[in-house]
């Protein structure tokens, strides 16, 4: 039991998560649920910060989980210690922005909202050079309003520029670029009741000794963008429910299904591990089928033509197709949340082929034309389609989380 | 010590001999190996250890000489020794494996997870003192290790009993209401290389007792693709752990039907879970598992001439432990003595295993019999008959409520 002291007249807890993707910004994500504690202790609170090890050893990229519980005294935490994970949370700290369309730590589970456990009125707040306008698209709507904040980067908001300062785009590591410390303070921004800007500041002197550090700091506090979220807005895009089976209805044996060849588990998708994705220049393929071979996670599928599609559904992001492919710009890895969907591209290069080319160009992508008229002499090594048709395989439906 | 094959009790003096059958002075390891070879099993995988390799070699020899066909795998290790059978039994192959002592220890994590799996692999312990140093004597320390990971696990007394039991446990193991791995403990020295007179049926007899291995729709094979073992989480892991439980719930009666049909079949093994000598009229009775019974019995005949009404009663299965038998069979005596070839270091009485479970038994049994623990036969040494003599006066003070102690050490030297 706790020890007993001076019980507060009004009790209360709050909670915070961090989604984080794994290795790559564990000490991140680490940093940043024990400052809301630490913080939240400046002012007499208590508190626990933990990590969940469903995904561990982490795989890179893959969305993890850190969370935060603080609480007005020893008893009313107690109750936060005695469960696994937070069921809802106060906010919702994404320290990648391109997790905003939805995570998937649990095979089993299907892909999950990102604001899922997010309380009416809470937050979520994303690290992001984005609008929070452009990040609302991609993320899935909420029955009741919350907050989106957007916590800029040092760098864009030109307030901090450690030399050798990490990039903000793309994945964010923990490169002490005040990340941590600026999540923090978006936190004080939105919730004051779990931790002030001063113990948020007071946290980064006595951690850096810099008192340019904590300026920055501080003016990121003023530069987060706030955005209401009302009931409804956001993307209607569906995810998988998932239902648990009792004992007597499991398989016996610690056996599930198994996928038939040439199809693809449709509650384990694996997209939202990526953070970039693979566009496929269709007109100067060669069919060399370096891709398909080479692909780990098996995501190549053979077009009519015998160039190689991408089925982003399956795709990690890993962009080892995009270094064994032979040809210039064939494959390119570009910014996944400049799409909103997983769905194939091949099917708009069948319907539009110059809308295809502009998607390319927009994203950078040289086209060179000059290797068109060479890739269309190669011959197909498969003949599409490769696989027998598809099995549909039923999803367990479960009630509305 | 005088090694007493004896009629099986229960039975109308010794069963008729089958048409076929032949009688052969084999080892307890030997007679395990005419098993194998019987219940057409498909996969050995072997790996040295002390006693237990004496079924590898004899295995072995009977492949070389041409009398049994079955892949041989002598994997670098215990631990890739256990993952082959395991995996074997996973793909449809009657799967044999065994080892001993800190063997079976190096073995633990594949153990653990072919109980897990479901699959009813069948291993021979040949049961020997955990190391350090060099110790090869029995203990049973080894084999009970896994006592609560979900393996079947029978401890044997003789030759005949090794080579039937090695044929019931697939039996069990392989029936789709269980599906558990089964552990055949044979006591080092005593039995792994003690060679008794033992009837080998025809192996009609064997086809007609033992159905081809079957895993159904568990089968891991192309035509049949499924994944097994898939990382879990909380989420899951209570409900396999609660199928487990229901598969070893489901197992005494498996275990009677498999006996049941067994006797008919051979006139022999009719008790399955245990097995009592001169305890009709006892007042006292010891019980031990293996080997024990051997020294067991002599000790019984030694007192019985001095009038003492003691009996001894043998548990044939640890697991699943028949608690309800137990109880029915031992609460009529004043007194039971709990032999245990094993210890338990810090458990609730500092006694052995087998007293714990004993006692636990007992609990909600009305009538309870004074219970004590008796430690010996560690590292392989023997029970004398003035060991026989310490056990009874303690089972009588007991029951008079003079002892101060439940567990008491025999042949320990001071």
């Amino acid at each position: 039991m706790p020890e007993s002291g001076t019980a507060p007249s009004t009790t209360a807890s709050w909670s915070v998560e961090v989604v984080y993707r794994g290795i790559f910004q564990k000490r991140l994500a680490n940093r940043i649920s024990r400052g809301v504690v630490l913080g939240a202790r400046k002012e007499g609170k208590v508190g626990t910060a933990f990590a969940r090890y469903g995904d561990s050893p982490e795989r890179n990229g893959i969305p993890a989980k850190n969370f935060a519980v603080v609480a007005t005294d020893e008893v009313t935490l107690e109750g936060s210690l005695a469960r696994y994970e937070p069921e809802s949370v106060d906010v919702s700290i994404v320290v990648d922005d391109t997790m905003c369309k939805g995570i998937e730590s649990w095979a089993w589970y299907g892909v999950q909202p990102i604001n899922k456990l997010i309380v009416p009125g809470g937050a979520l707040l994303v690290t992001s050079d984005k609008e929070p306008e452009d990040l609302l698209h991609a993320i899935k709507v909420k029955p009741y309003d919350y907050t989106l904040i957007v916590v800029p980067s040092p760098i864009h908001a030109g307030v901090f520029a450690p030399e050798g300062s990490a990039s903000f785009a793309g994945l964010w590591v923990d490169n002490d670029d005040n990340t941590d410390f600026n999540c923090l303070a978006a936190v004080a921004r939105f919730a004051p009741q779990i931790l002030s800007l001063d113990s948020v500041l007071a946290i980064v002197k006595e951690r850096t000794s810099d008192d340019a550090r904590v300026e920055s700091v501080r003016a990121i506090y003023g530069q987060v963008k706030i955005l209401q979220v009302k009931a409804g807005e956001g993307t209607s895009v569906s995810f998988e429910e998932y239902h648990k089976p009792g004992w007597t209805q499991m398989r016996e044996g610690i056996i599930v299904e198994a996928q038939q060849v040439g199809t693809r588990n449709p509650l384990y998708k694996k997209w939202s591990t990526r953070t970039r994705r693979p566009l496929v220049n269709f007109d100067t393929c060669i069919k060399c089928t370096q891709c398909w071979l080479q692909c780990p996670d098996e995501c190549f599928e053979v077009t009519p033509e015998g160039t190689y599609e991408v089925v982003y559904e399956a795709c990690i992001g890993c962009s080892i197709c995009a270094e064994v492919c032979p040809v210039p710009d064939c494959i390119v890895m570009v910014n996944e949340l400049a799409f909103v969907d997983n769905d194939n591209l091949y099917p708009l290069y069948q319907q539009d082929p110059e809308a295809y080319r502009q998607l390319l160009q927009k994203h950078g992508i040289a086209l060179h034309p000059e290797l068109i008229e060479k890739a269309k002499k190669t011959s197909a090594v498969h003949q599409q389609p490769t696989y027998p048709a598809k099995k549909e395989v039923p999803v367990v439906a479960g009630g509305e989380e | 010590m005088v090694i007493a094959v004896r009629p099986e009790p229960g039975a109308a003096g010794t069963p008729p001999k089958l048409e076929g059958e032949e009688e052969l002075l084999l080892t307890g390891s030997e007679a395990i190996a005419q098993a194998l070879r019987l219940a057409d099993v498909d996969i050995v995988a072997a790996y040295p250890i002390r006693p237990y390799d004496a079924v590898m070699q004899a295995v072995a020899a009977m492949i070389a000489d041409g009398k049994m066909d079955c892949e041989y795998i002598v994997a670098e290790g215990e631990h890739s020794q256990f993952e082959l059978v395991k995996h074997a039994s996973a793909v449809g192959a009657r799967s044999f494996v065994g080892s001993s002592g800190v063997g079976w220890f190096y073995a633990f994590e594949a153990i653990a997870v072919t109980a897990g799996l479901r699959l009813p692999v069948v291993a021979n312990v040949g049961n020997r003192a955990l190391d350090d140093p060099g110790a090869f004597g029995v203990e049973h320390n080894d084999a009970l290790a896994v006592r609560d990971l979900g393996w079947l696990m029978a401890w044997v007394e003789t030759g005949q009993e090794a080579f039937d039991l090695a044929v019931i446990a697939y039996k069990v193991a392989e029936d789709p209401r269980v599906m558990l791995p089964c552990a055949v403990s044979t006591d080092g020295a005593f039995l792994t290389h003690s060679q008794h007179l033992v009837k080998i049926p025809p192996k009609s007899v064997i086809d007609q007792y033992l159905p081809p291995y079957n895993l159904g729709d568990r089968l891991f094979h192309p035509d049949n693709p499924i994944t097994i073992a898939p990382q879990v989480d909380q989420d899951w892991l209570t409900e396999i752990r609660k199928q487990n439980d229901a598969a070893m719930r489901r197992a005494p009666e498996v275990i009677r039907e498999a006996y049941r049909e067994y006797y008919e079949l051979t006139g022999r093994q009719k008790e399955p879970f245990i097995e009592e000598y001169m305890t009709d009229d006892a007042d006292y009775v010891l019980v031990g598992q293996g080997t024990i019974a051997m020294p067991g019995r002599v000790i019984v005949r030694r007192l019985r001439e001095q009038g003492h009404k003691v009996g001894f009663a043998r548990l044939k299965w640890f697991r699943p432990f028949p608690a309800d038998e137990v109880v029915a069979r031992l609460s009529r005596f004043k007194g039971v003595g709990i032999i245990d070839r094993d210890y338990s270091f810090g458990s609730p009485h500092h006694g052995g295993v087998l007293f714990t479970e004993f006692r636990a038994a007992f609990y909600d049994s009305p009538k309870r019999p004074a219970m004590i623990n008796i430690i010996g036969g560690l590292g392989g040494r023997e029970f004398t008959a003035s060991d026989g003599q310490e056990m009874f006066d303690l089972m009588q003070k007991a029951s008079a409520g003079e002892l101060k102690t439940n567990v008491h050490w025999i042949g320990v030297r001071e």
